[in-house]
């Protein structure tokens, strides 16, 4: 599929042009496919306009809440680790379709996740992926040169520090469980999750103390 | 053989780390995906095979969510339950009804896959 007769460039994860217009045979298709679909009966407008509704608003505050229980409450966070399906289920955010493995940063351990394949991401505790965690460069370094990658996130790891790269599937995602910085003792659960950024649950960052 | 999605391991230059707010269409194409995973209609794994399958040039040239848009009218092609020739038909009347509320960008009117 050459793209020799686009007047603009187009490099792979181009962001979407600022004027709103549509470039894009892909777009035209889209919007093509949504109506046929619709018009066919198989999917409602509803449907789709609800899927977008609820995407938009699921945020990385859901998984910083587990994280922020998971720091205040030690039988939470055995069972986060044991069964994490169940854990965040108790807070509200039902994870149905796939399998979710809580996987917990130590003094000796850091834990990162990609997916190499793709783009497979624990959606419903953190929303949708960024377009880094999506992009070529990070899924085919991060397996083989992670300390180099957390550097560049900011990120310097002790030389013994232990790291685990995790590769989610389309069956199993990942929820990193940062560590919790010293000098927290005295926050509650909600200013302890306010601390807990998406980077952090993706590996990439550690939690600053506050 | 390696496809062109089976990139773990090998070398790359650095990580952008730039946001991006995904665009309307994208959501769309989003939505309609989840719409259509809920149903039972295709799975993640039908995704995944169908995004993998579409040839390196592709997948190397095409965004993210351009991509699943392909994939998607790929599958629903296979499944039976759209034909080439409907998705080409209604392409074109979208296209013609884009340019004509000027929503179309300039240079756009031509662009085929």
């Amino acid at each position: 599929m050459p793209h020799d007769h686009h007047d603009h460039d187009h490099p792979a994860h181009s962001p979407p042009q600022p004027d709103d217009k549509v470039h894009s045979y892909y777009q035209i298709l889209g919007v093509a496919l949504k109506e046929l679909l619709i018009e066919k009966g198989i999917v409602t407008a509803d449907e789709v306009r609800s899927a977008i509704e609820k995407r938009d608003q699921i945020t990385p505050a859901h998984g910083a809440a587990v994280v922020a229980r998971a720091w205040s409450d030690a039988g939470f966070r055995t069972r986060l680790l044991t069964d994490a399906n169940a854990a965040v289920a108790e807070l509200g955010y039902p994870m149905t379709t796939t399998r979710l493995v809580a996987v917990e940063n130590t003094a000796d351990v850091h834990n990162v996740v990609v997916c190499t394949l793709c783009s497979c991401y624990p959606r419903e505790l953190l929303g949708l992926p960024p377009a880094w965690y999506k992009s070529r460069a990070y899924r085919a370094r991060i397996v083989h040169e992670p300390r180099a990658v957390l550097a560049e996130f900011g990120t310097q790891l002790l030389e013994e520090t232990e790291v685990r790269v995790h590769d989610s599937t389309a069956d199993m995602r990942f929820l990193v469980v940062p560590r919790r910085p010293a000098g927290t003792e005295s926050l509650d659960e909600a200013a302890l999750a306010e601390l807990v950024s998406r980077d952090s649950m993706i590996g990439v960052a550690v939690v600053r103390q506050p | 053989m390696r496809g062109p999605h089976d990139v773990g391991g090998l070398d790359d230059g650095p990580i952008d780390p730039a946001p991006h707010e995904l665009g309307f269409w994208e959501k769309q194409i989003d939505g309609l995906r989840g719409v259509i995973g809920a149903k039972v209609i295709v799975t993640t794994h039908e995704n995944r095979r169908y995004v993998e399958s579409l040839g390196d040039d592709a997948y190397e040239t095409l965004t993210y969510y351009e991509r699943w848009t392909a994939a998607l009218s790929r599958q629903m092609v296979d499944k039976g339950l759209l034909t080439q020739a409907e998705i080409d038909a209604r392409v074109r009347v979208v296209r013609e009804r884009l340019a004509a509320s000027g929503e179309l960008a300039p240079g756009a009117e031509d662009v085929k896959p």
